[in-house]
């Protein structure tokens, strides 16, 4: 609170009585959101679990671990199986999670939602279905120096097949793209852009919705990488107006092998299957099949329903949270991790955006990044040490690699003293 | 410092700061680089060897963790003087006590093999085997070649 207090104008002191209100508003009661992760009470190594790695995967609540448990306790059969009770209500908890998601996300329609293994997978249906029906040889895709390795090796992959263009938006030395290199890069051919809302390496934020608009002014589609995003500040894809989004269940504390692609009804139903399979045909006969309506078109095969509904509890529980506050939460901790860390002397953060999600990425001067982490998990501290599936990045700054701790909804003040002082263990073991 | 002191013995700490014979060498017989896609380390290993198969001298260079930097520091050390036959040796004797299998004999060089076991509590960090064990992989791929250019 001193900080904050320290950054205030006198116009902008609040009344007592205002902040007092605030504070009863916006209360985070991070123990009792601690209390519903089982995994955080579990000890590692002997000491408590400070779990810093929530970039690349969210711990699960236990309402998220039951939804699944329930669903095959209770619910479980196929779902679009026939007329017997079981496919009925398992479709009907399917569909229920599909309508979740479509309200999480503000979608104008629940078939805009289709069901993917992952955000990476959402990526590939985009880049086989819509390169197929509107790329060709020449044509540009536009992405940034930012990007995850699944939002490069797609665009690479039908670079091999069709002939596309890719064009990288370059990232300054504070670790953003600026609005000017992205538009700059919009030319006559250019069909689409593929863009990180939050770079997951760095956390920078991208200014996504200035870019949306300047594609859409030069006539260009929009996709963005919402892996990294979603989970701190949601997603409003109406007042966005991105053509497609992609986000991973896994990452906004929802179970591993299901995400999600949206996309806009009229793409959708212009676009090719992306699987051919059960589920996704009105009628087969050797001659020819007719595919299903959306969102069915998209999703061959048995989908990972079990996982999908377990998604639609993870998007109860972070909205009965609220995104405002664990955002709010969320970036009070990435304020006192910088302010920890900058205060040990070989330690340089990379990645300095203006606006940053809560990642923290650094080096420190002596001590390989492998060597950081695996004294930080001996003191029970797991953070991630390496490229971050970001390769592009760590050459833009002339790293090999970076140790990363990224913080969610459950992490505290004091997890990040414990992280601040291993760092200084680390210092005096490998430097001093 | 409790914890991982199994990993990070003094020893090994003292020879990921203060690495022994990393320089490059102009006059090598043998020579090979590797790196380690994982985290993107690289190191490159020197040996030369006379006409009597010793060899004579033994360097590293490149750039990696702690764990990798002493393991080729001390590598280097325990290699001189050695014939090719007993320089792998070394390495099967090395690598049983970096993963913990049976330990293989050692035909006489019962000190460098306790100099060596400076490095076996990696056997507890199956993730940091490849660290341990990337410039004696690296020196076996240098011994098949012989005299050709850096």
């Amino acid at each position: 609170m001193e900080a904050v207090y320290n950054r205030c104008e006198p116009s902008d002191i609040l009344q007592i009585e205002d902040v007092e209100g605030l504070m009863a508003d916006n209360r985070y009661d991070v123990e009792a959101v601690r209390a519903d992760f089982p995994i955080l009470h579990r000890p590692v190594r002997g000491r408590p679990l400070v779990y810093l790695d929530t970039a690349a995967s969210a711990q699960k609540p236990v309402q998220v671990i039951e939804a699944e448990r329930s669903f095959y306790a209770e619910d479980y059969a196929n779902i679009h199986r026939g007329l017997y009770y079981l496919s009925q209500r398992a479709t009907e908890r399917y569909d229920e999670a599909r309508r979740k998601v479509k309200t999480f996300l503000n979608a104008r329609h629940e078939h805009e939602i289709i069901f993917t293994r992952g955000a990476t997978e959402s990526i590939n249906l985009v880049a086989a279905s819509f390169g197929e029906a509107f790329l060709k040889e020449g044509d540009e895709v536009l992405i940034s120096g930012l990007e995850h390795h699944s939002n490069i090796v797609p665009w690479q992959l039908l670079r091999q097949k069709k002939g596309i263009v890719l064009r990288v938006a370059a990232v300054n030395d504070e670790g953003e793209v600026p609005l000017e290199e992205f538009t700059r890069l919009l030319g006559p051919r250019t069909r689409l852009a593929a863009i990180t809302q939050v770079s997951n390496a760095l956390g920078t934020v991208l200014p996504v919705a200035a870019m949306i608009r300047a594609a859409h002014a030069a006539g260009v589609k929009v996709l963005i990488d919402g892996a990294q995003s979603v989970v701190h500040m949601g997603a409003d894809v109406q007042a966005l107006d991105c053509d497609f989004l992609a986000f991973s269940g896994h990452k906004l504390y929802g179970p591993t092998g299901i995400g999600v692609l949206y996309g806009k009804e009229a793409l959708l139903d212009a676009m090719p299957p992306y699987q051919g399979g059960g589920d996704m045909i009105s009628s087969v006969s050797f001659e020819k099949a007719t595919f299903a309506p959306l969102p069915a078109k998209f999703e061959a095969g048995t989908p990972a329903s079990a996982q999908a509904v377990a998604l639609g509890a993870a998007i109860d529980y972070v909205s009965g949270l609220g995104l405002d506050r664990i955002s709010a939460h969320e970036a009070s901790l990435l304020d006192y991790a910088t302010e920890r860390l900058s205060a040990i002397e070989p330690l340089a953060i990379i990645g300095t955006a203006a606006e940053k999600a809560s990642v923290l990425s650094f080096i420190m001067d002596g001590v390989h990044p492998h060597d950081i982490a695996q004294v930080l998990d001996s003191r029970g501290v797991a953070v991630r040490a390496g490229h971050h599936c970001a390769q592009p990045v760590m050459a833009r700054f002339g790293v090999p690699a970076t140790v990363r701790a990224s913080f969610g909804l459950y992490n505290t003040k004091a997890e990040v003293d414990a992280l601040a002082e291993a760092l200084e263990e680390v210092e005096a073991m490998f430097i001093r | 410092m409790s914890d991982c002191v199994d990993l990070y013995q003094e020893a090994i700490l003292d020879h990921g700061r203060r690495p022994r014979n990393r320089r490059a060498m102009d006059n090598c017989s043998h020579h090979a680089r590797n790196e380690n896609p994982a985290c993107g380390d690289e190191v490159v290993v020197f040996l030369k060897i006379d006409d009597g198969g010793v060899i004579r001298d033994a360097a590293f260079d490149g750039h990696s963790c702690a764990v990798a930097t002493a393991s080729a520091s001390l590598m280097t050390e325990v290699l001189v003087g050695k014939t090719s036959a007993q320089a792998k040796c070394l390495f099967d004797r090395f690598h049983a006590q970096a993963t913990g299998t049976e330990e293989t004999p050692l035909d006489g060089m019962k000190a460098e093999g306790q100099r060596l076991a400076l490095l076996s509590g990696v056997r507890e960090y199956p993730v940091r085997l490849k660290c341990a064990t990337l410039a004696w992989s690296t020196m076996l791929a240098a011994l098949e070649n012989q005299r050709r250019p850096v």
